[in-house]
C-alpha cells in the first residue's frame, strides 16, 4: 500500500509539474460550466434545478480527457527506458499499475470536487434531487475508473503517447456509444449483452438516483480488466 | 552476498542471446563483463536484476532466487541500466528522494542518505536542477547515485562510464573500486583498459557463451602461454647469433625483426623463460646485449582472438 502511494504521489506531481493537471481541470470546468449555465439545454433553458446537463457534458469531456491523462503514464517510461528502473525497484507490477491508476483517479476527483459549486448554486435556486446528484457524481467516478484503466492498458502497449491516446479512444468509443447504438438494432440476447456493455445504459440508470449492483459490477469489472491486461503486459515485457 | 548464475539461457526469436552460462561472483569481488555488442552482457545483467525472466536456469543473490523471491532480490541490488534512463523532468533531489522511498529507507534517514549520495557522486552544485538540464556526465552521476542510495550489497552497472570525460572516468573508477571492496559488483564495458583497471576478475562473453574467465594476467597467459622476447645483440655475426639462439634448449622459435638491425624475436618453449640463458650466451661469446624486452600480450589481442571468428 505504501509503495502504491509513493508511485501515485510522484505521478500526481508530474501531472501538476507538466501543466497537464491545470489544463485538464480548467478545460473540464470551462466546458462543463459553459454547458451547465450558458449553452444548449442549460439550467436557465430547461428552467429546472437539475444537474442533468452537467452530467451529460461530464460524460463526454471525461471520455476525451482521460486518455490524454493516461497516455503518458507508461508510454513515456517505455520510451525513455525508465520502466526498467521502476520494475527493478522492490515494488510489484501490481503496485506500479495501482499507483498510476490512483494518481489519475485522484486528479479526476479534484476536478469533480471543483464542480461542487455548480451543484450548490443550482441547489440554491430551486428544489433539486440531491440523491440523483450524488449518484451522478458516483457514476462519473466509476466511469472514470473504467476509462483510466483502459487508458493505462493502451499506454502500456506503446512507446508513443499519441498511439496510446488514439487506441484508448478507439476502444472507449465502443463502450461510450457504439454498443448502445448497435443494441438498438439487435434483438434478443445479443441486444441485451450489447446494452449491458454500453456505458450510457449504466450512467442513465445511476444518475436516476438508483445504485444497482449490476451497474457497479459493470464499471468495476471493466476497471479491473484494464488493470489486469496492463499488468499482463508488464509481465510480458520481461519475457 | 554472492551472485550465483546457473545454466542461464535466454532466447530472442531464434537467436540465443545467452546460452547456458554459469558463474559465481563472490562478495568483495568486482567482475568485469567484456564482449562485443550483442554478446549477451546486457541480457545477463537484466536477468540478474529480475527485469528479464530467463527461459531456463537459476539466478540467486545470496539465498534469494530471482524467480521465487524477486522482491527480496530487488531490495539488495543497485542497478544502473544501459543508457542510464532517468526522469528528465524531475529535480535531482526529488528523484533521489523518490528512489529512497521506494527502497523503503526510513523517513528520518532519507535526507541523510540523499546528502551523502550527493556528496559521494559530486552533485552538490546540481542537486536542485532538473535532471534533463544536466550534462551527460552529471546525469551518469545521478544514475550512480540512484543505484547506490539504499547501500545495496550487489551492484549491477551496465557501462557505468559511458559519456564521461577522462577525469570523470577516473573518479567513477575510483568510486567503484572503493565500493567494490565490501560489495559484489558486476560491471560491463567496451573499454578494456577500464575493466583491467577496476576489476578483480574479467569475464569475456561471445555469442552468449563465456569464452574466458579470470584475472587479466590469467587471460593473457591463457591466450599466449609462451614467453616472447625482443632482444638486440651487437658485436656478433648475425647468422651465428641466430643459430646459437636457436640451439638454446629453452628456445622454440627465433626470428629476425624486420627493419631493426641486430634484433631478434625469441619465443620460449611452454612455461619456460629463456632470459637467463640468452644473457649467459652473450657473455660466453663476448657479444653485447643492448636490449631485452618481454613482449606483453595486450588484453586487446586476447579479446580479438577470443571473439573474432
Amino acid at each position: 500500500m505504501k509503495n502504491i502511494w509513493i508511485i501515485a504521489k510522484r505521478e500526481l506531481g508530474m501531472f501538476f509539474n507538466s501543466l497537464m493537471a491545470y489544463i485538464m481541470i480548467i478545460a473540464f470546468l470551462g466546458f462543463s460550466g459553459l454547458f451547465t449555465w450558458f449553452l444548449g439545454s442549460d439550467v436557465f433553458f430547461i428552467k429546472q434545478a437539475s444537474m442533468e446537463s452537467f452530467f451529460g457534458i461530464g460524460y463526454w469531456t471525461l471520455f476525451f480527457f482521460i486518455p490524454g491523462l493516461t497516455m503518458r503514464l507508461f508510454a513515456e517510461e517505455n520510451r525513455s527506458g525508465t520502466i526498467e528502473l521502476l520494475l527493478t525497484r522492490p515494488v510489484s507490477d501490481w503496485q506500479v499499475v495501482w499507483g498510476k491508476f490512483l494518481a489519475t483517479l485522484i486528479l479526476i476527483l479534484i476536478a469533480l470536487v471543483l464542480t461542487l459549486p455548480y451543484y450548490f448554486s443550482i441547489a440554491s435556486m430551486g428544489p433539486i434531487d440531491h440523491g440523483a446528484v450524488w449518484t451522478g457524481y458516483l457514476g462519473l467516478i466509476l466511469m472514470s475508473a473504467a476509462y483510466i484503466s483502459i487508458g493505462l492498458f493502451t499506454s502500456s502497449i506503446s512507446k508513443n503517447q499519441i498511439v496510446g491516446y488514439l487506441i484508448a479512444l478507439f476502444i472507449g468509443i465502443f463502450f461510450q456509444i457504439i454498443f448502445s447504438f448497435m443494441a438498438g438494432y439487435t434483438t434478443g440476447f445479443g441486444g441485451q449483452v450489447l446494452d449491458y456493455l454500453s456505458v450510457s445504459t449504466h450512467m442513465d440508470s445511476i444518475s436516476r438516483g438508483v445504485i444497482d449492483s449490476r451497474d457497479l459490477i459493470f464499471f468495476l469489472s471493466l476497471a479491473f480488466l484494464g488493470m489486469i491486461l496492463t499488468e499482463a503486459n508488464l509481465e510480458k515485457s520481461r519475457l | 552476498m554472492d551472485i550465483i548464475v546457473e545454466n542461464l539461457t535466454k532466447t530472442y526469436g531464434s537467436q540465443k542471446a545467452v546460452d547456458d552460462i554459469s558463474f559465481r561472483v563472490k562478495t568483495g569481488e568486482v567482475l568485469g563483463f567484456l564482449g562485443p555488442n550483442g554478446a549477451g552482457k546486457t541480457t545477463t545483467m537484466k536477468a540478474i536484476t529480475t527485469f528479464l525472466v530467463p527461459e531456463s536456469g537459476n539466478i540467486s543473490i545470496g539465498n534469494f532466487s530471482t524467480s521465487r523471491d524477486p522482491e527480496e532480490v530487488k531490495k539488495h541490488i543497485g542497478y544502473l541500466p544501459e543508457n542510464n534512463p532517468l526522469y528528465t523532468e524531475m529535480p535531482v533531489i526529488d528523484y533521489l528522494a523518490y528512489t529512497a522511498e521506494l527502497y523503503g529507507i526510513p523517513k528520518d534517514k532519507v535526507r541523510e542518505r540523499i546528502l551523502e549520495m550527493v556528496k559521494v557522486c559530486g552533485l552538490e552544485g546540481e542537486k536542485h536542477k532538473n535532471i534533463g538540464e544536466l550534462s551527460k556526465g552529471y546525469q551518469q552521476r545521478v544514475g550512480l547515485a540512484q543505484a547506490l542510495i539504499h547501500d545495496p550489497e550487489v551492484l549491477i552497472l551496465d557501462e557505468p562510464t559511458s559519456g564521461l570525460d577522462p577525469n570523470q572516468i577516473i573518479e567513477i573508477r575510483e568510486l567503484i573500486k572503493r565500493i567494490g571492496k565490501e560489495k559484489t559488483v558486476i560491471l560491463s564495458s567496451h573499454i578494456l583498459a577500464e575493466v583491467e583497471a577496476t576489476c578483480d576478475r574479467i569475464m569475456i562473453i561471445n555469442k552468449g557463451k563465456i569464452v574466458a574467465d579470470g584475472t587479466s594476467n590469467d587471460l593473457r597467459k591463457g591466450a599466449q602461454g609462451k614467453e616472447i622476447l625482443q632482444i638486440t645483440v651487437e658485436d656478433g655475426d648475425k647468422n651465428e647469433v641466430f643459430n646459437s639462439l636457436k640451439k638454446l634448449e629453452c628456445v622454440e622459435l627465433v626470428d629476425f625483426i624486420d627493419g631493426k638491425e641486430n634484433s631478434y624475436e625469441v619465443q620460449s618453449t611452454q612455461n619456460k623463460s629463456s632470459r637467463r640463458e640468452i644473457f649467459k650466451l652473450c657473455v660466453d661469446k663476448g657479444w653485447t646485449l643492448t636490449e631485452m624486452a618481454v613482449f606483453e600480450t595486450k588484453l586487446e589481442d586476447v579479446f580479438r582472438e577470443l571473439t573474432m571468428n
